[in-house]
């Protein structure tokens, strides 16, 4: 653990200067440039709301903000999910060349990922600002929220960027889960609300699925002026620090020899 | 132990027993870790228990055939593979392995590429900025400082890589066949750095190569390996004629 707090102070201004330097090149040569970080979550917030709004007829208040909240904790976890799998295997040239804390990258991808989450956020509050959803101070309690989705997705990203390097096909798999969790996760649907006649169902969904979970907690602060659980929170926090404690302590044990298998 | 050799010499490197093994952690699939689950797991060794020193300020030459290990252990050095048996004390200096290009982004200009490459090697951005117009005046490829990477031709690619790891300096420099690096006159302007940064009496260097004049012309010492083993060590007059004769064979 000391090893690990060492190495962030080491490498953290690497990770952010890496951060920095993955965005800028993702833009540099579209015409639309950073535009792209609006308009694409913009889009899929409208095709979900067009679809799941008029098509099937939802009548959840403040629909879209609703989605696009769902749709802000979804991408984050989406994208560190998917990134890590193959995090070492894409990064071989560096991998191979020179020494660095493998978790250093996941790190540095993850500012890239909280960032869009950011203006993914942006977009979300002036749209609730369209939708006059009341503002209040319950809102400010969406940043444990963040935290504890922050923390658990890291844990669980170090473990699947290790088993990534030697497992071929983990990423066929994470592809089937991460379809299973987003549409158990109730994105574009109020999983508490449509499931009602089936409470235990309700229970297991959102107790169960972390994402689900967060999720939820956020809509409450933001849309409903409620607190959010706070010991499903702190549960849910201790899961998200044991997993990156064991995904540090895998890592530490193996990162070096990585190079020799990629 | 450090202090009865302090006066004359400091050793910089002490690499004791090495070996290391290409194994482990083997690409598998799911399905095949299902089927076979105790297969064979395939062993290379690649070092088989090398032993040796290096003092401070000396210039290193490591020889062998094709696949006897060089290029293996100097990563071990370097730190990016670890040892399977046996260690390495660098005794606290900083290391970089002078390669070529380490974590270019394509995509972003020369210059921001220079702090990527240089925090990568560990250092900070304040170091960096100290350093930055000597690298840039030593790459010498004009306003393509300024133009994304992508655009470089192979050889101010690596002119560039090589200004990088050659400016900012480590106390152990380790050198995977690299000297012959752009045209005509960036090889020589290169040739004299790398004796430049060579001949600092405080830098360590470990050098591999196969051309037998760059060994005996830069380098104190030579280490031969043979197939992951420690053949000779010892000065350059010992070695080459044996390792040539060796190779005649």
């Amino acid at each position: 653990m000391k090893k690990f707090f060492y190495n962030i102070r080491k490498y953290y201004k690497y990770a952010i200067y890496s951060a920095k330097a993955e965005l800028k090149s993702e833009v540099a040569d579209s015409y639309l440039n950073w535009l792209w970080w609006i308009i694409e979550p913009l889009c899929f917030m409208l095709i979900y709301t067009f679809v799941f709004g008029v098509v099937f007829d939802n009548n959840e208040k403040y629909f879209a903000s609703f989605v696009f909240l769902g749709l802000t904790a979804w991408d984050f976890f989406n994208r560190m999910i998917n990134g890590s799998v193959k995090l070492i295997i894409n990064n071989r040239d560096l991998v191979t060349k020179v020494y660095i804390p493998k978790y250093i990258l996941l790190l540095s991808k993850s500012f890239t990922y909280l960032f869009k989450m950011g203006i993914s956020l942006g977009i979300a509050i002036v749209l609730m600002i369209f939708q006059h959803v009341p503002f209040t101070w319950h809102m400010l309690l969406c940043i444990p929220i963040f935290l504890v989705l922050y923390v658990l997705t890291f844990g669980v990203g170090l473990l699947l960027m290790h088993f990534g390097v030697t497992l071929n096909d983990l990423a066929n798999f994470t592809n089937i889960g991460l379809k299973m969790v987003f549409y158990l996760s109730g994105v574009f649907y109020n999983i508490s609300s449509k499931l009602s006649s089936n409470p235990q169902l309700v229970f297991l969904l959102l107790r169960v699925n972390p994402i689900a979970f967060c999720m939820n907690e956020l809509r409450k602060v933001f849309l409903n002026q409620q607190l959010p659980s706070f010991e499903g929170l702190g549960v849910w926090l201790l899961i998200g620090i044991m997993l990156c404690s064991l995904g540090i302590h895998v890592i530490h044990k193996n990162e070096n020899s990585y190079a020799k298998v990629i | 132990m450090k202090n009865n050799v302090e006066n004359k010499k400091k050793i910089a490197i002490t690499v004791s027993d090495l070996h290391i093994t290409y194994r482990g952690l083997k690409k598998t699939s799911i399905r095949a870790s299902w089927t076979k689950l105790k297969s064979r797991v395939e062993l290379f060794p690649a070092l088989k228990g090398v032993s040796f020193e290096v003092e401070e300020g000396k210039i290193l030459g490591i020889i062998g055939k094709n696949g006897s290990g060089k290029s293996t252990m100097l990563r071990a050095i370097a730190g990016i593979f670890s040892p399977d048996k046996g260690m390495i004390d660098l005794h606290g200096g900083t290391v970089s392995l002078l390669s070529i290009g380490v974590g270019f982004n394509k995509k972003l200009t020369g210059k921001e590429n220079i702090y990527l490459s240089g925090m990568l090697l560990g250092f900070s951005e304040e170091q960096i900025k100290a350093k930055e117009k000597e690298i840039i005046q030593f790459a010498d490829i004009g306003d393509f400082i300024n133009k994304p990477v992508k655009t470089y031709s192979s050889g101010m690619h690596s002119k560039l890589a090589f200004a990088i790891t050659a400016i900012l300096e480590t106390d152990i420099m380790l050198i995977d066949e690299v000297l012959s690096v752009g045209d005509a006159r960036f090889k020589e302007k290169s040739y004299n750095k790398m004796k430049e940064l060579i001949s600092d009496e405080h830098r360590t260097v470990l050098i591999v190569s196969h051309n037998l004049d760059t060994i005996s012309s830069l380098c104190d010492e030579v280490l031969w390996i043979n197939d992951g083993c420690l053949m000779k060590h010892g000065s350059v007059e010992e070695v080459l004629p044996e390792y040539k004769e060796f190779m005649e064979l």
